[in-house]
Parts: C-alpha cells; sequence; structure tokens
C-alpha cells in the first residue's frame, strides 16, 4: 500500500506533483453560485427544489429518444403519430415534454436523410437526448452543417449516394428535432427494449445511420 | 391569428439586418423558399430577450429552402434542402 511518506513519485514514471484540475471559479459560476444562495436565503427555492431540478435534468439522455424510435419501429400507428405530433405522442409514450419547446420527429427513409443543427446557439432536444455533446456546440459543426452537410456526414463516416436527398434542419426557434433512423435489418425478431438498445445518440442527430 | 401564409407558398426572407437579438440566420436573410409547415403563435424571441412581453405572438413556420438556392457553391445534388424557423414578420410573399 503507498502512503505519503514512501510514495515520492519515483516509480517508472517519475514527475513532480501534478496540479489539480478542479474548475477555475469564472465569472459566470461565481454568478450562478450568488443567484442560487440568494434564491435560498430569500426563501424563493429550496436547496432540495434546486438538487431535484438538478436531478431530473442530469436523468434524461438518449435512452429517452431510443425508447421513442424502437416503439415507432414495432408500433406503425405510434410512428404516424409520432412523425404528426412529436411531443404528443412522447407523452403518450411516457416521456415527459418538460420544456415549453415542441418536438418535431423527422423520419430517415432509404431516399431522405435528416440532419439537425442549431446554427445561432446550441437547441438540442434535451426532454429526449439530454445534454448535447461538444461537438454539437462547436463553430465548426454549426457552420459546417447547414453549408456542406454530406461532407460534415462523411467525417462522420455516413456516406449517402447522391440519390438520397440530405435534409438539414437548424433549429432556430421553439422546435426541437429527433431523427428517427431506419430501423437496421437483420432485426426483425427484436422485441423494443432489444430494439431502443441499438438506437444510438448521433443517429437521433442525423449525423450516423444505424 | 391567421397565418399569412399557407403550406406551401413560396416566401421570400427579408434583407433586414437590424441590431439587437434576431432569430433569422444572417445566411437565409433574402433567400427564397416554400412553407413546409406552420408550427403555432409564439411570443416574440426578438422582444422577449430584453425583458419585454414578446406579445403580440407570431406566427413561426418551417421554411424549406434548396441547399443549392442557399449556397451558389453548394456541391452536393440539387434536392438537399434546409429547413430554417422563422418568424412572419420575417417572411414577405415571393411573386
Amino acid at each position: 500500500m503507498m502512503d505519503n511518506v514512501t510514495h515520492t513519485h519515483e516509480g517508472p514514471d517519475p514527475h513532480a506533483p501534478r496540479p489539480d484540475h478542479d474548475d477555475t471559479l469564472t465569472h459566470h459560476k461565481m454568478l450562478e453560485i450568488a443567484v442560487r444562495e440568494l434564491l435560498i436565503e430569500k426563501g424563493i427555492l429550496t436547496a432540495d427544489e434546486i438538487r431535484e431540478a438538478v436531478e431530473r435534468m442530469d436523468a434524461r439522455g438518449p435512452h429517452l429518444g431510443a425508447k421513442l424510435v424502437a416503439k415507432a419501429w414495432v408500433d406503425p400507428a405510434f410512428r404516424a403519430r409520432l412523425v404528426e405530433n412529436g411531443s404528443v405522442a412522447a407523452e403518450e409514450a411516457g416521456v415527459q415534454m418538460d420544456q415549453p419547446t415542441r418536438l418535431i420527429v423527422v423520419e430517415n427513409t432509404p431516399k431522405v436523410h435528416n440532419l439537425v443543427v442549431c446554427t445561432l446557439c446550441s437547441c438540442y432536444p434535451r426532454m429526449v437526448l439530454g445534454i448535447p455533446p461538444d461537438w454539437y456546440k462547436s463553430r465548426a459543426y454549426r457552420s459546417r452543417a447547414v453549408h456542406e452537410p454530406r461532407a460534415v456526414l462523411a467525417e462522420f463516416g455516413t456516406h449517402l449516394p447522391d440519390d438520397v436527398t440530405v435534409r438539414v434542419h437548424d433549429s432556430t426557434a421553439d422546435m426541437r428535432y429527433l431523427v428517427l433512423p431506419m430501423r437496421p435489418s437483420g432485426t426483425e425478431g427484436f422485441d423494443e427494449a432489444k430494439l431502443a438498445a441499438l438506437v444510438t445518440r448521433d443517429s437521433m442527430i442525423g449525423v450516423t445511420t444505424l | 391569428m391567421t397565418p399569412r401564409f399557407t403550406v406551401g407558398a413560396p416566401v421570400n426572407v427579408r434583407r433586414g439586418n437590424p441590431p439587437g437579438h434576431i432569430r433569422t440566420p444572417y445566411y437565409i436573410r433574402g433567400k427564397s423558399g416554400t412553407v413546409e409547415r406552420i408550427c403555432g403563435e409564439f411570443r416574440n424571441p426578438e422582444e422577449l430577450a430584453y425583458g419585454r412581453s414578446g406579445e403580440p405572438k407570431q406566427v413561426l413556420y418551417r421554411v424549406r429552402f434548396n441547399l443549392k438556392d442557399v449556397w451558389a457553391d453548394y456541391r452536393g445534388p440539387m434536392s438537399d434542402t434546409i429547413d430554417v424557423e422563422l418568424y412572419e414578420h420575417w417572411l414577405e410573399p415571393s411573386s
């Protein structure tokens, strides 16, 4: 067992003590702490309410979108409702739409491939996919997805023939987008849970296929 | 509020370049497309951004553009499209 006395950093990889990688206290972090503490101090919110809200946000993730996709694959009537009105169908399937924005579900077909971006900021269907990946928020993705979507897709390993139409969706306002990928072949006997496990986050943003 | 444009209507995006918080991306201003769907009425984010009410609500559309019409140097097939959410006050009828 290693302790502070015998731990001299002179093993096979000698190095000076490394600095902690704690985040620095930036202006916005300080602002968040100050506002949060004031809200609690003034009795507007309790610490528990804030913790619960953070936990609710953390609990959202791609498993929710995957559940909708798998259900749509096995249930054509649900699929039709999901494409007709994403928010209502998602609620029906038990996925809470706890945001004022509305969900639009766009279907991939053998002739159409959909790709989602937000050029203005980083609007993302958090209610069904959780927190966006860093690349989704990068300027490179945001500017290139609308200008050269096929090159961006190729970099994600998605090579589409010219007879497949690419439809890019720029989430500029109050709509959020979920791509309904095509069901992979060879999954005919799969139940919903097994199908949902195949559905990746990236396929629901539209940068990859399954 | 009755939407001014119907699904399938050809529209132009205004070329305006007003100061402040704008939700119409620069790259789509002055371009021509067709209404893909009417999304409903929402409080105007260009007003909300400054703490105002955002009323009267604005009709929000999804407008579909051919990427070839948006980018002169677009290298993909003619049929590739981009759909952008645009508020009614940014749209004009296209002749």
